[in-house]
């Protein structure tokens, strides 16, 4: 028998013009929680989808108990004790939560020759499984009904059911609370417990250095070495993550806030669990971060703003002059832009090129006799927005969606650079972004603000709030709990605030 | 990137993505040495012609496709407008007028009164889609129909013709000499729309707007487009295309009936992901819309002159759509 319950050897694994994998190894002890480190592109989902069979290895090895196997698929690794919970959930909302854990291998029973699924079966075990993952919910219930978070520990139970041996967890908290990343780690030591070796991807070094016991870092498709979480520091993990020293987590910043250059107003939403009776404003010039836990409605009340959401109340001016936005279109014409949180589904357009991104905000300056767009000029502003951004891509033709995410992100900020708003939303600018991106998107945040644009800032990770804010606006249930100095701004005066939920 | 690409490079990497062009290309070749009058005036003409009524069909539901939405009442359209520009353009002699009190009227006012209709009709799609959210296929399923219904209504049902030959020789005109050289005034129609609508894919907002709502309707509408908009100027600009190929095709047969432009939908839509249209969105071209509308007529009229069955044809242009289109996707899938 061998110490490991599993073990890749020597995985290579190419794209055309990528080395994504480049002689990767990965040892997982039962029993422990392994970290899987890294920035954004450096191999991490790669190598965990070889193992978990959806990508196929150029080169290497799997071993299970010492025994060499081979995975083709994702029902291959299940059958032999695999599972994982994907980074992007994919479950499918319409159904029950019963049926999403036993997709693919519903329990049969037979009538004759013709084989029907046992719903009564498929029912009580999913009961019994979703109380090993401390949910008590019926599961009948349709998963569409349940909020991110429970739809992650079904995922979870789904694992659970599959007796599995290897448990991935890719980026499993990037869109929870803190009270539900206390109820995952109580699952994942209960797992612990049972013997599972559990791969855990995440860019929350707090997290890592909490939960993990050994911890594994890779950079640029390269293994860089394996450690254990004892005793390994932030510093640490982030120098060999990102290959330099990185001194500074946040830029200085030397913005002066100026006149109050934005005000909302009365904010309420047509949906009464919304946000309700939210007034605020921005300095020209200011970064006013905006915190509070998932469900705090901060999202809604600035897509209210932006008007992508209906309100019922509300005024916003800007510079004393009260703006009509009814529509997103409206909101930018005033000057006003928003990044939204969600990349994917309301920030890129996939199939367009990197250009059409950057350019479609600001089509209208490069109008030629009211009709004709000057191509040429579009095609300069892009090549600027490319350099200034430090967007790596392999040309501005490229279609965005073939870049990674801290670059389509760049992408993203770059459309509104491009446009020149006045104010700038910023919903989550960093999430899922690694390390070094997150940096350069922190130096172009605290320059916009230099340059006299009023930022908002939404993010969820408390010390970028702290780092990059110079006020702290707090949000809890739909209503703003608070504001805090930059400077005085602490994790325990944040919480407190985000916690001040109406009795 | 930079790299400057030989003929002979540019030939071959054009094959390998555009295998069923080539394939047809060479048998057309091989038809043409080995039958008579394949490669005539004549055949030619014809041809052009063919291609010219459907590639501007194709043009105005290309729009539809790229927004990830499509347009089944584009034949039914072909075919009312057809009717409504035969009954308007009948000689003012011809006994059988199913209104014997118009006067008779120009052939050009005739064309912008049905493209005044075809471009409601293509409003009524568009706000539908746009406003009231209805899939564009149950949308333009249910014009189809009606449209269909006022084909119906307005003809009687009866075949019209007598058309005043003003109408029929201009549509059927050409440069050149009957037997020798000659240049159908269709081609040249149909380039001039292809050229406005490379120029309005390509070098207008209302282009770029489309291929972002193409691409993620939802990002688009958060850039600032204005997606109701330009969706329901899409269709607009589709229901012209329409109307302006039946104004066409009325004259070039010379009589119209409610039967008309059946099936002309499925045929332009065919072309279209031929011609490399992404039914994901927010892909296609103009010169891709073109190549994919001639493939088509171009492969009816090989199968014409290799003597197959009719009835064979349409088991044979099936089959090409679906490997055609199977080969396109094919090629994204390698690159994942």
């Amino acid at each position: 028998m061998s110490e490991f319950v599993l073990e890749m050897k020597d995985v290579y694994k190419a794209f055309p013009g990528v080395v994504a994998l480049n002689h990767v190894k990965l040892q997982l002890k039962p029993g422990t929680v392994h970290a899987l480190m890294g920035e954004n592109g450096a191999g991490k989902s790669t190598l965990m989808k070889c193992m978990f069979g959806i990508y196929s290895m150029d080169e290497g090895e799997i071993f299970i108990d010492g025994q060499k196997v081979e995975i083709h698929n994702p029902m291959d690794a299940l059958t032999k004790g695999i599972a994982m919970v994907h980074q992007e959930l994919q479950p499918i909302p319409a159904r029950t939560i019963g049926e999403n854990i036993y997709l693919g291998r519903y329990p049969l029973k037979s009538y004759g020759p013709f084989k029907v699924v046992d719903h009564e079966k498929l029912y009580s075990d999913a009961a019994a499984v979703l109380k090993e993952v401390r949910m008590d919910f019926d599961p009948k219930m349709k998963l569409g009904e349940l909020s991110i978070s429970q739809m992650q520990s079904v995922e979870i139970a789904k694992a659970v059911s599959a007796n599995c041996r290897v448990l991935i967890l890719d980026e499993p908290t990037s869109s929870l609370t803190q009270n539900e990343v206390e109820t995952l780690f109580t699952i994942v030591n209960d797992l612990k417990a049972k013997g599972v070796a559990i791969v855990y991807i995440s860019h929350k070094m707090d997290e890592i250095l909490r939960i993990s016991d050994e911890v594994t870092i890779m950079r640029d498709g390269q293994y860089i070495g394996t450690w254990e979480a004892k005793g390994l520091t932030t510093d640490f993990i982030i120098t060999k993550m990102v290959g330099r020293e990185l001194t500074n987590l946040y830029p200085p910043r030397s913005n002066v806030p100026g006149e109050v250059e934005f005000e909302v107003d009365d904010f309420t939403s047509i949906n009464p669990k919304s946000f309700r009776h939210c007034s605020f404003n921005v300095r020209k010039g200011e970064i006013l971060g905006v915190a509070g836990l998932v469900g705090a409605q901060r999202t809604e009340l600035m897509e209210g703003i932006f008007g992508i959401r209906s309100k019922t109340s509300g005024t916003v001016r800007l510079r004393g002059q009260e703006l009509k936005i009814t529509q997103p279109k409206d909101a930018i014409d005033h000057g006003v832009a928003m990044l939204t949180e969600d990349r994917r589904g309301s920030g890129i357009l996939g199939v367009l090129s990197v250009a059409d991104n950057i350019s479609i905000a600001s089509l209208n300056k490069y109008l030629e006799h009211g009709f004709l767009l000057n191509n040429k000029k579009i095609e300069e502003l892009v090549q600027e927005n490319i350099q200034q951004m430090n967007t790596k891509t392999p040309s501005s033709k490229t279609p965005i969606q073939s870049l990674s995410g801290g670059n389509q992100q760049k992408v993203l900020i770059g459309r509104w650079l491009a446009n020149d708003p006045d104010v700038l939303i910023l919903d989550e600018p960093t999430r899922g972004i690694d390390v070094g991106a997150k940096y350069e998107i922190y130096t172009i945040i605290a320059d916009l603000a230099k340059q006299g644009k009023s930022i908002i800032m939404i993010s969820s990770e408390m010390a970028e709030l702290i780092g990059m804010s110079d006020r702290v606006m707090v949000m809890c249930d739909g209503r703003i709990t608070g504001f805090i100095d930059g400077k005085d701004a602490t994790q325990e005066n944040i919480m407190e605030l985000a916690t001040q939920f109406e009795s | 990137m930079n790299e400057k690409k030989n003929f002979g490079q540019i030939v071959i990497d054009y094959a390998k993505s555009n295998p069923i062009v080539i394939l047809l290309v060479i048998v057309s070749i091989f038809v043409g040495l080995t039958t008579k009058n394949f490669f005539s005036w004549g055949n030619f003409n014809n041809l052009v012609s063919n291609t010219a009524v459907r590639f501007i069909i194709a043009l105005g539901v290309s729009g539809c496709l790229i927004t990830k939405g499509t347009d089944l009442s584009a034949g039914r359209q072909v075919g009312l407008s057809a009717c409504i520009a035969g009954i308007l353009c009948q000689r003012g002699d011809y006994s059988g007028k199913i209104f014997p009190n118009v006067p008779e009227m120009s052939i050009w006012v005739v064309l912008l009164i049905v493209i005044a209709i075809g471009a409601i009709i293509g409003i009524i799609n568009g706000l539908i889609i746009s406003r009231l959210k209805v899939p564009p296929f149950i949308t333009t399923l249910g014009t189809q129909t009606i449209v269909y219904g006022l084909a119906l209504v307005v003809t009687n049902a009866q075949p019209v013709g007598g058309f005043q030959s003003a109408y029929t020789s201009f549509v059927a005109g050409k440069f050149g000499s009957a037997n020798g050289f000659q240049i159908p005034y269709l081609l040249i129609i149909a380039l001039l729309f292809g050229l406005f609508f490379w120029v309005l894919y390509n070098q207008m907002r209302h282009g770029k707007y489309m291929y972002a709502i193409g691409g993620n309707e939802i990002a688009a509408e958060v850039s600032g487009v204005n997606t109701k908009k330009t969706i329901t100027l899409i269709y607009m600009t589709a229901g012209i295309m329409y109307a302006v190929a039946g104004w066409l095709v009325a004259a070039k047969s010379g009589g119209a009936s409610s039967a008309m432009g059946q099936g002309y939908e499925l045929e332009a839509i065919a072309g279209c992901t031929i011609g490399g249209i992404s039914t994901t969105g927010g892909i296609g071209t103009v010169s891709g819309v073109l190549v994919g509308v001639l493939v088509f007529e171009l492969l009816k009229i090989v199968l014409q002159f290799l003597g197959v069955n009719p009835y064979y044809n349409f088991i044979v242009q099936g089959i090409v759509i679906v490997v055609a289109v199977a080969l396109d996707i094919r090629k994204n899938i390698k690159k994942k």
